[in-house]
């Protein structure tokens, strides 16, 4: 890991220039972008609002396949929410200079990817309209929520979160929105001088901030680790073969770090080109987190022979069987989907010419969410639907409804990060000015 | 398989634990058992369109397995919940919709279910049947419905609850009478309609019941017992005719 990241050639105020231009008034095709994904996340609500009213039935759920696509997206956004984390909290810990003009953006993903991870859980219940039950409040007949349960596991682990990575995303902010409250006026300037809570930026303020930041990035490192784990065990703590395996703490944990990291390519790249950010984010930064995929990518692919050792180690007929239905059976064209896009195709960025090709970078991470997308297909329906008893075999395809409502989860986390690009600073000024100084006396 | 084996259970039962004997051999695959418990307990009718789909609400169903070797011989396995001891859909609902009953019930409780499916997901049976949306009993069988058994609307879990109404219908009457539970006091809607007797239901605690004698039967076994999920359902093996 390399201090490379930022360029040393742009001065402070180039940098606090480049940050703010991105605030200037927005133009026509900004609010009809804006638009056009509010009319998303209006239809994904719109079918979320029948299927409360007609039933669970709209979607394509059945038995033996009880949970669907609302589940695989809720692990899809919970795993892009990772990376954020990863390279906000822990890459800081590290001191990893190449994630500082990421950093900021990539926080940001992670918070709106837990919002909109945290919706389909909801989404999901036969009847959203008692989920109080699963909270600890104090009743008449003495009921308590089940803490054994893995839901529950779930609720406090998302919960815990999103709560600390707002907090780490806003309290990282708050010498930035310092900055554009005494470069702007007007409205702009009083909703800023509320956000930055009375930042002057005197020596102790910088003395609480930097402390701040790094007990907050220390807090979030385990919970990088921890929610995603606690999210596998949904599945490892069940009975189902496919679900049932000592395995799933890590192998979920590299699987979202591998996905959010694809996604911070497909975030990064548009970004870096519409706001003119090339020389704060750099090639090489982008070829960084190419480096990166190339690393988790291989835990992924260890972990998906891992189980297939693990199966044919059990000499289990079910597990066997669970196993070799998985590669050739109805789902098979689901799994080598899978297999293909995250473990074979990332490794294309060994060739550094395609790890600093733009437009490389931005297919390959594309094939890569879409492969983890069908993981989370393959693990959730593909264990359940052909499990213990071969009586109660079936197979399951998503509704239209179900796709509108995850349409509407893809309008509605790219509707937020559209509307904080263009409102908050998408990259950290105090971040690049510290990578800048570091790069001028250590000479890089 | 020692009756030990069968009757040791993680929980404490007072007095009852309620258990079903299927006895291959006997039983035919005529279904009357399925159509029984449809009657009785009230299930959804979900209809032609939805059953393609996956969604029969059947508490009951009869599994035919064909052997070929003996492609003229076909083993029916009624399957039914198994009111596990173990119950792998206990631990996982966060709000402790299925309940473990003294008698060694699994009760789902309908109006504390929230509808996760997480009991589905985890039986290892599939024997739990979800409401995916509110049946309808059009008229007049609406006028059919027994009023001794909850109607469930969309969104919560069903299954088999061993007839829990007989159960404490037997339950009142023992105690009117100041007496225990007799064996064969209890018939659930499967059993009574059953017409070869493959079904025998009774008290694994009492020594001398039907139930507890035929679970000591060589034949007998427990579906995925390796799983160690301890089910209240014991089957008699069918015994092939190769010999």
């Amino acid at each position: 890991m390399t201090n490379d990241g930022a360029s040393p050639k742009l001065t402070y105020a180039q940098i606090d220039q480049t940050v703010l231009d991105t605030l200037r008034p927005a133009t026509r095709p900004y609010w009809i972008t804006i638009a056009l994904l509010f009319l998303g996340v209006l239809l994904g609500a719109a079918c979320w609002l029948y299927q409360i009213f007609s039933g669970i039935g709209v979607g394509g759920q059945n038995n033996p396949v009880a949970w669907g696509t609302y589940l695989i997206n809720f692990v899809f956004w919970v795993g892009i929410a990772h990376s954020g984390t990863l390279i906000s909290a822990i890459l800081h810990l590290f001191r990893a200079g190449w994630r500082n003009p990421i950093a900021r953006a990539a926080e940001t993903m992670t918070v709106f990817a837990v919002c909109t991870a945290g919706l389909f859980p909801f989404i999901h219940l036969g009847r959203v309209w008692v989920v109080f039950y699963m909270l600890p409040y104090p009743t008449q007949r003495g009921l308590w929520p089940n803490f054994l349960s893995p839901l529950m596991f779930d609720v406090i682990a998302i919960s815990t979160y999103l709560i600390v990575s707002s907090l780490f995303w806003y309290t990282g902010m708050l010498p930035d929105l310092a900055t554009v409250r005494d470069r702007s006026e007007g409205l702009r300037k009083k909703i800023f001088t509320i956000l930055s809570l009375g930042w002057t930026g005197e020596h102790e303020h910088w003395r609480h901030f930097s402390r701040t930041y790094l007990f907050f990035a220390a807090l979030a490192t385990p919970l990088v680790i921890s929610v995603h784990s606690v999210v596998s065990w949904d599945f490892a703590l069940g009975v189902v073969p496919g679900w049932h395996t000592t395995i799933f703490a890590p192998y979920f944990v590299a699987g979202a770090i591998h996905s959010g990291l694809a996604m911070v390519l497909t975030l990064m790249i548009p970004l870096r080109k519409i706001f003119h950010y090339e020389k704060i984010i750099t090639l090489s930064v982008l070829e960084n987190v190419a480096k990166t995929i190339i690393f988790t990518g291989l835990i992924v692919a260890f972990a998906y022979s891992t189980e297939y050792f693990m199966a044919w180690y059990s000499h289990n007929v079910v597990e066997l069987e669970t196993f070799r239905w998985r590669a050739v059976g109805d789902y098979s064209l689901q799994f080598w989907i899978m297999v293909t896009c995250n473990t074979v195709i990332p490794l294309l960025f060994f060739f550094k010419k395609i790890r600093t090709t733009i437009v490389w970078l931005f297919i390959i991470s594309l094939i890569v969410n879409i492969g983890m997308w069908f993981e989370r297909f393959v693990i959730i329906i593909g264990s359940v639907a052909h499990d213990f008893i071969p009586h109660a075999w079936g197979l399951y395809a998503p509704t239209a409804i179900e796709f509108g409502i995850m349409l509407g989860s893809f309008c509605l986390f790219f509707f937020l990060f559209v509307l904080f690009v263009k409102h908050l600073p998408s990259v950290s000024m105090t971040e690049i000015k510290e990578t800048a100084h570091a790069g001028e006396n250590h000479g890089g | 398989m020692t009756p030990n084996a069968i009757c040791t259970p993680p929980h404490d039962h007072d007095t009852y634990r309620w258990s079903m004997v299927v006895d291959l051999d006997k039983c035919i695959g005529c279904s009357a058992c399925t159509a029984a418990c449809y009657a009785e307990n009230n299930i959804g009718v979900a209809g032609l369109e939805q059953v393609l789909k996956g969604r029969e609400m059947s508490w009951l169903r009869v599994e035919r397995y064909l052997d070929s070797d003996y492609p003229e011989k076909t083993t029916f396995l009624p399957m039914l919940c198994q009111h596990c001891d173990n119950a792998p859909c206990e631990a996982v609902c966060p709000v402790y919709a299925p309940h473990h009953s003294k008698e060694g019930l699994n009760n789902q409780i309908y109006n504390r279910c929230i509808g996760t499916r997480f009991c589905s997901q985890n039986c290892p049976y599939k024997v739990r049947r979800f409401n995916w949306f509110t049946w309808e009993t059009p008229s007049p069988l609406n006028l059919q419905l027994n009023p001794d058994v909850t109607a469930r609307s969309k969104g919560v879990m069903e299954k088999c609850s061993f007839c829990i109404q007989r159960i404490k219908f037997a339950h009142g009457i023992a105690k009117d009478e100041n007496r225990p539970v007799r064996d064969g006091e209890i018939q659930p809607a499967c059993l009574q309609s059953c017409p070869t007797g493959a079904l025998i239901f009774g008290n694994l605690m009492d020594p001398g019941s039907r139930v507890r004698k035929l679970a000591a039967d060589p034949r007998a076994y427990q579906v995925l017992g390796y799983l160690n999920t301890k089910p209240a359902v014991i089957y008699l093996k069918k015994v092939l005719p190769e010999i």
